[in-house]
């Protein structure tokens, strides 16, 4: 990356794997595990939070000198409610469908750990242009996983992707169906995301046996 | 009748954590130990008490299209609703924060043992998720609006314990390297939700729909309106705990 520095890179990569936000940090589960049924809801969300995380940490970093420390979660919760509401009203305007599907999943990424806990843990204690960088990245890191588990749970749940029969139509016993393939109904059952963030999970300590918790 | 069926649904069918994965976050960190879990269990089921009845009144008499009429005529075609987000958040963080002061001079010793947790608790996606599930489902009184605050909390107390108690003894057992801790707690967590799920049959008599479920999963809006239960409740329920317990047993 010419355009960056390494350290500039770093907080923008970083973020993607080893300090992922879903999988190490344990942040904004709520939401990642409730809307992949659908791969399409999937992204909506990612780019919602991504905007959201990105935006408010300029806001809250350009602000951190006059915020009172004792008040700044108050603070820091208007500003996540004011870049929420505007991201609903978005949706609202140009994709109904949509979210009418997410409903109270916008509302909800007021109180996605991942806003609050990077206002707190990076925000708060650097520049603009630093806390962009990092508002991205783990705005991306977030929709990784979601894209991932969006992409599993479609296409073994129902066979499509973003609405596209990539497996061939169930009715007319086409493509995969013809061999005598079935859907998997249970992938679009909620319980299942937990159970696929629990397979990265697994997937991504074994590759990197440096992350691995003693219970 | 109609609140106890609420309230009901409220516990098991809806569950908070296993049903619409509100309040993870906490739900994943505060579990090690089944002490601090009752805690927070218990702080969240009162901040929920005060907070969901209180939005209600806010929805009704502020922020739904026409709530204003009470002021007077020229006010009624209002339609504040696009506000409701930052009301309810900001309603839910000074409430937390005057529980705090009105425990911590009435009560010391419960002040102690809620303590560390209440300021925790602003942000955590149940109590929100609480409030917006109600305006969303469109809960009609404000008397089945604190049984619906009351219900998810105790939900959600139950689900926190749960976990607790089973990863107090899972740390005796030998999971797999890369899955000790988070992975399998998300794991255990998928399959207690499977076994919630069994739940769903109790209030439409055990006669189970799949497109019903998929609704669920993608979208967890139901109406309220549910059938009458009927006097079999009670054995299915019993039928579907000894599923949850069975499958509680394979996950130890």
């Amino acid at each position: 990356m010419g355009l960056l520095s390494r350290k500039d890179s770093k907080l923008l990569l970083d973020p993607l794997a080893d300090n992922n936000p879903i999988t190490i940090q344990v942040l904004g589960i709520c939401s990642a595990l409730a809307i992949t049924a659908q791969l399409k809801a999937a992204i909506v969300m990612a780019i919602s939070v991504t905007a959201v995380v990105a935006i408010g940490n300029v806001v809250i970093s350009l602000m951190r000198n006059i915020i009172p420390p004792k008040i700044r979660i108050i603070v820091q919760l208007v500003v996540v409610a004011v870049l929420v509401i505007l991201v609903d009203l978005i949706l609202k305007a140009y994709s109904y469908q949509l979210s009418k599907t997410l409903s109270v999943f916008v509302g909800l990424i007021i109180t996605n750990c991942i806003i609050m806990g990077r206002f707190e843990a990076f925000a708060l204690a650097n520049g603009p242009w630093r806390s962009f960088l990092d508002g991205i990245g783990n705005g991306a890191g977030y929709g990784l996983i979601l894209v991932i588990v969006g992409f599993f749970r479609e296409l073994l749940g129902s066979g499509t992707l973003l609405g596209f029969k990539v497996l061939g139509d169930p009715i007319a016993k086409t493509g995969l169906y013809a061999l005598g393939y079935e859907n998997n109904g249970f992938m679009l059952l909620s319980p299942m995301a937990l159970i696929v963030v629990g397979i990265i999970i697994w997937v991504q300590r074994s590759r990197n046996r440096a992350l691995i918790e003693d219970h | 009748m109609e609140h106890l069926e609420l309230f009901l649904k409220s516990i098991f069918i809806d569950n908070m954590v296993f049903a619409t994965f509100l309040g993870m976050c906490s739900f994943l960190a505060v579990s090690k130990k089944v002490s601090t879990a009752v805690g927070l269990g218990a702080a969240v089921i009162f901040v929920m008490l005060i907070t969901v009845p209180l939005n209600w009144l806010l929805d009704h008499y502020l922020l739904q299209p026409g709530a204003l009429s009470w002021l007077g005529e020229e006010y009624a075609e209002y339609d504040l609703s696009f506000l409701s987000f930052i009301m309810f958040i900001a309603t839910i963080a000074t409430m937390v924060q005057l529980v705090e002061i009105v425990v911590e001079k009435f009560s010391p010793s419960l002040y102690n043992s809620l303590g560390i947790f209440l300021p925790l608790i602003a942000v955590n996606c149940a109590i929100l998720g609480g409030s917006l599930f109600m305006q969303s489902r469109e809960i009609p009184t404000l008397g089945l609006a604190t049984v619906y605050g009351i219900g998810s909390g105790i939900g959600w107390f139950l689900a926190i314990l749960s976990i607790a108690a089973i990863r107090e003894k899972i740390r005796y057992s030998n999971v797999p390297a890369p899955l000790r801790g988070l992975g399998i707690t998300f794991i255990t967590t998928g399959l207690m939700a499977i076994g919630f799920m069994s739940f769903g049959g109790m209030l439409t008599g055990g006669d189970k729909k799949p497109k019903e479920e998929k609704q669920v999963a993608v979208a967890p809006i139901k109406d309220n309106k549910v059938e009458v239960s009927k006097t079999s409740d009670t054995k299915d329920n019993k039928k579907d705990k000894v599923v949850l317990a069975n499958n509680i047993k394979v996950n130890e």
